[in-house]
């Protein structure tokens, strides 16, 4: 079984320096994030073109409420913190270690994702739903895809978790922990930027 | 697929297929078929999946082709019967939608899959899974969007879809979500080849080639890779609003709620322009292999050919609102694109020249492929300059929309995109089936197809200058005008191209039917090639090449044949493509190693039209085509991307295990 397995730990780099040096997957992860941003910026533009477009319901300086979504923000960008630990101890072969901080990054996650149900529950019963207004539409389509990703994310974490504790070999899945911390860490970046546009830089 | 043995070296045949997989992975066991339908179905291999690629996007070039030959008999005689004007509307909807995204890019994928690994020595790309995945998705996407002519007709909107007409208002059909949802799946298809193509090209390379020395239709290709890679995810934005508006209530694009019609226009045409690279680089990537081998020359300027393509992947990004001049954009931002329109001349203009100076002077072969590749080089430059005058915005003003778009378009796609894969088809035909096209039914097609579509396309100009506007559903004779200008005669020369031009097509349907009943064997190097694809069987055998070759040459399988000599500089001839082969034969690797065979790309694949199907109809539906997605997901993801030993008859021994030759 163990041979087995070294060998499919091979083949995740094809156990053969590639051309560049990088393994496939690792360049994979990169180009997809990098396609991911032009995702982000049409959401953003959308955003930006409408987001003072209100005919009836609450205008944007109206329904956010600042202190509560900075303290969200905070917690999601604490997450990255815990994501660079579970890649560190993933790298010193600690998978006990790797599933603990990999389990408090999703749990970190899924508290930012309930805020944000709670926000759009409370911003719902404000007055603000999807179709009210183009500043409605196109705000929940923006954070929506955000908190998509983020739940995508969290699947992804809990599915590694399940995954180390299967393998009998500490450490052997270091690169995966690498390459979703690499999506975890991109998903924390635009949601600066999603801050900052969407909710401190009045409209 | 699977483990290759070679206990014997000089044998060439392939050795101990295996087997029986002892244990399930996921809920299945992986399969193992090597012939059979379930041997399409389930592979991997990346030129099976470049012939599935092939294939499909033939059939919808069919398809499309009929449409565009009912638009034309609509436009035959004046007050046209053929098609209602709903009707009418769907079909130039549809032909350009087939056209673009189901006929030139899977064809162009059908190259770019099965030629990207043997020009760079690879034994497969570097993702075979996810390969398989986006041949599902799109075969998947065209089904899906043509279900829509049985549902209550097809998209009528014109392949851009504009606001208001992609609104529910006037498009009160299912036709746009069908077209919006079906195109979604058509771009995981893209975004997923693009990241599997770059990281192959990136990173598998055979040793020694390095990026100066790859084929130009490999750097082409990965040009084309990253426009996919960032174009894809705006349109994906543009759907998705799309599709939010139309099924969910939102009001993205409808002016009377306060929104921007331009947003649409602004967002497709960021994807739409890079596209028309997409569309177009394969080809020019096919005939700078083509133009070489039959002028038995160099390309000429080789660094120039590559990095103006880069340029040109840069520059298309900055173009886009030339397609929105008449929109009312401002001086300054038509000032910009009208400069920046007229600057992405310059990159294809030195191409253009490349290969004409790769001609100039050389042992011309006036095969089918060189015929097409050097009607490319001539259709595509009138259709470039029709082009630098749309870069002139207030000509331009007068042209939107109207039949010299028509013209314009049709020159750079049919005659450049459309001439460059009927190049890649004569060339490399032997390549892939192991037998040569006949030459003279495809120089019939050529010629057929080359006049047809002269006059197709040719009498577009005058009537777009005349003001025939795109579009238009019916003539009529009060209002043709006389004389050379008759709008009438010029729409009846269109039409009668249009036919002959389906008269080429045909001949080359026939000339595929012909060959594959046809006996005899094309030789290895049949067009004394330069590139590493021919330094190896016809078809190649599944694992590429019996060794990687290590290259030390730009055009290595030429500088393998030829050496030149020190006095005299002329080449002479050192080795033929069959010795070359027998040497690989004898220097065989012993142990290679191959990606398996898989069923969940398919399954993943076929959940997406299941979900698309639910927006749509019931949202219940989407959510169980969703809950299947989440577990094929997790049964790829369980799945490693090759069998573990232990599931081969007999299991690779220790030793054959140390001499495992890496998986390149």
């Amino acid at each position: 079984m163990s041979d087995v397995a070294v060998h499919e730990a091979d083949h995740g780099t094809h156990g053969h320096t590639t051309s560049t040096g990088l393994s496939n997957n690792k360049v994979a992860m990169w180009l997809f994030l990098g396609s991911e941003c032009l995702l982000f910026g049409g959401l953003i533009s959308t955003y930006m073109l409408y987001r003072g477009r209100v005919s009836v319901g609450p205008r944007p300086g109206n329904v956010f409420d600042i202190p509560f979504t900075s303290v969200s923000s905070f917690i999601l960008l604490m997450s990255s913190l815990t994501m660079v630990l579970a890649v560190s101890a993933a790298q010193n072969r600690d998978d006990r270690g790797t599933t603990l901080w990999l389990t408090i990054t999703a749990l970190l996650g899924a508290t930012f994702v309930g805020g944000q149900v709670y926000e759009f529950t409370a911003m719902y019963n404000e007055g603000l739903g999807f179709t009210t207004s183009l500043f409605g539409s196109s705000f929940y389509t923006l954070t929506g895809f955000h908190g998509v990703h983020v739940t995508v994310g969290i699947m992804m974490l809990m599915s590694l978790v399940g995954i180390i504790k299967r393998s009998t070999i500490p450490g052997d899945k270091a690169e995966v922990v690498e390459l979703i911390g690499l999506y975890w860490h991109f998903v924390d970046v635009i949601w600066i930027v999603i801050f900052t546009l969407v909710y401190l830089i009045p409209a | 697929m699977a483990i290759i043995e070679r206990p014997v070296i000089t044998e060439s045949v392939e050795i101990a297929l295996p087997a029986t997989p002892s244990r399930a992975q996921g809920s299945f066991k992986r399969p193992v078929a090597t012939t059979g339908w379930k041997s399409w179905l389930f592979t991997v291999d990346h030129k099976k999946l470049g012939i599935m690629y092939g294939v499909m996007a033939m059939f919808f070039f069919i398809l499309g082709g009929l449409e565009a030959v009912l638009i034309r008999l609509q436009l035959a005689a004046p007050n046209g019967k053929v098609l209602s004007a709903s009707v009418y509307n769907q079909m130039f909807t549809m032909h350009a939608t087939t056209m673009v995204f189901l006929f030139v890019m899977p064809m162009a994928a059908a190259f770019a899959n099965y030629f990207i690994p043997l020009q760079i020595g690879a034994r497969d790309v570097a993702f075979p899974r996810m390969n398989a995945f986006g041949f599902w998705c799109i075969l998947g996407a065209g089904i899906f969007i043509n279900l829509s002519w049985f549902f209550g007709g097809a998209a009528d909107g014109g392949w851009f879809m504009y606001a208001p007409n992609s609104g529910p208002i006037f498009s009160p059909s299912h036709g746009v979500d069908f077209w919006a949802l079906g195109l979604q799946i058509a771009g995981i298809a893209s975004l997923t080849g693009a990241i599997n193509l770059i990281v192959t090209v990136l990173n598998m390379r055979a040793p020694g080639m390095s990026l100066m020395k790859m084929p130009v239709f490999t750097w082409l290709q990965l040009v084309v890779q990253f426009l996919l890679l960032f174009a894809v995810p705006v349109i994906t934005v543009a759907l998705f609003l799309l599709s939010f508006q139309r099924n969910f209530g939102a009001t993205f694009f409808d002016v009377s709620a306060g929104a921007d019609p331009l947003l649409w226009q602004h967002l497709f045409w960021i994807f739409g322009h890079p596209e028309v690279y997409i569309l177009v680089l394969p080809s020019f990537g096919i005939i700078s292999e083509v133009l070489p081998v039959f002028s038995k020359k160099p390309l000429f300027g080789y660094p120039f050919v590559v990095f103006s393509g880069a340029a040109i992947g840069f520059v298309g990004w900055g173009v886009w609102a030339h397609h929105m001049f008449a929109s009312g954009l401002g001086p300054v931002s038509v000032a910009v694109f009208s400069i920046s329109t007229m600057a992405i001349a310059i990159p294809t203009g030195v191409k253009i020249v490349n290969w004409t100076l790769t001609l100039w002077g050389g042992k011309l072969r006036f095969t089918a492929a060189m015929h097409f590749a050097i009607g490319l080089i001539v259709l595509f430059t009138i259709g470039g300059l029709s082009g630098v005058t749309h870069s002139v915005a207030p000509s331009d003003t007068q042209q939107t929309d109207t039949y010299y778009i028509v013209a314009h378009f049709h020159y750079v796609l049919f005659g450049g995109a459309v001439f460059g894969l009927f190049s890649g088809f004569y060339y490399w035909w032997p390549k892939m089936f192991g037998k040569t096209l006949n030459e003279k039914l495809g120089k019939a097609n050529f010629w057929f197809m080359v006049i047809g579509m002269n006059m197709t396309f040719g009498p577009m100009h005058i009537l777009g200058l005349q003001g025939q506007p795109r579009r238009m559903y019916q003539w009529t004779e009060a209002r043709a005008g006389e004389g050379f200008f008759n709008l009438a005669f010029w729409n009846q020369i269109a039409s009668i191209g249009s036919l002959i031009l389906t008269v080429g097509i045909f001949l080359f349907i026939v000339n595929v039917i012909k060959t594959s009943r046809s006996k005899e064997r094309a030789p290895l190097d049949p067009w004394d090639a330069r590139t590493l694809e021919w330094m190896t069987s016809s078809p190649p055998k599944e694992h590429n090449f019996d060794v990687i070759p290590t290259v030390h040459h730009l055009d290595e399988f030429f500088h393998r044949k030829y050496e030149q000599d020190p006095v005299t500089h002329e080449y002479k001839q050192i080795a033929t493509a069959e010795e070359i082969m027998a040497d690989q034969e004898a220097h065989a690797d012993k142990h290679i190693h191959m990606p398996s065979p898989s069923y969940w790309p398919i399954v993943l694949a076929a959940t997406l039209p299941v979900i698309m199907i639910g927006v749509i109809y019931s949202i219940p539906v989407a959510i169980v085509g969703g809950i299947f997605l989440v577990l094929a997901m997790f049964g790829w993801a369980l799945e490693p991307s090759t069998a573990p030993e232990t599931d081969f008859d007999p299991p690779a021994s220790e030793e054959s295990t140390k001499e495992l030759t890496p998986l390149v």
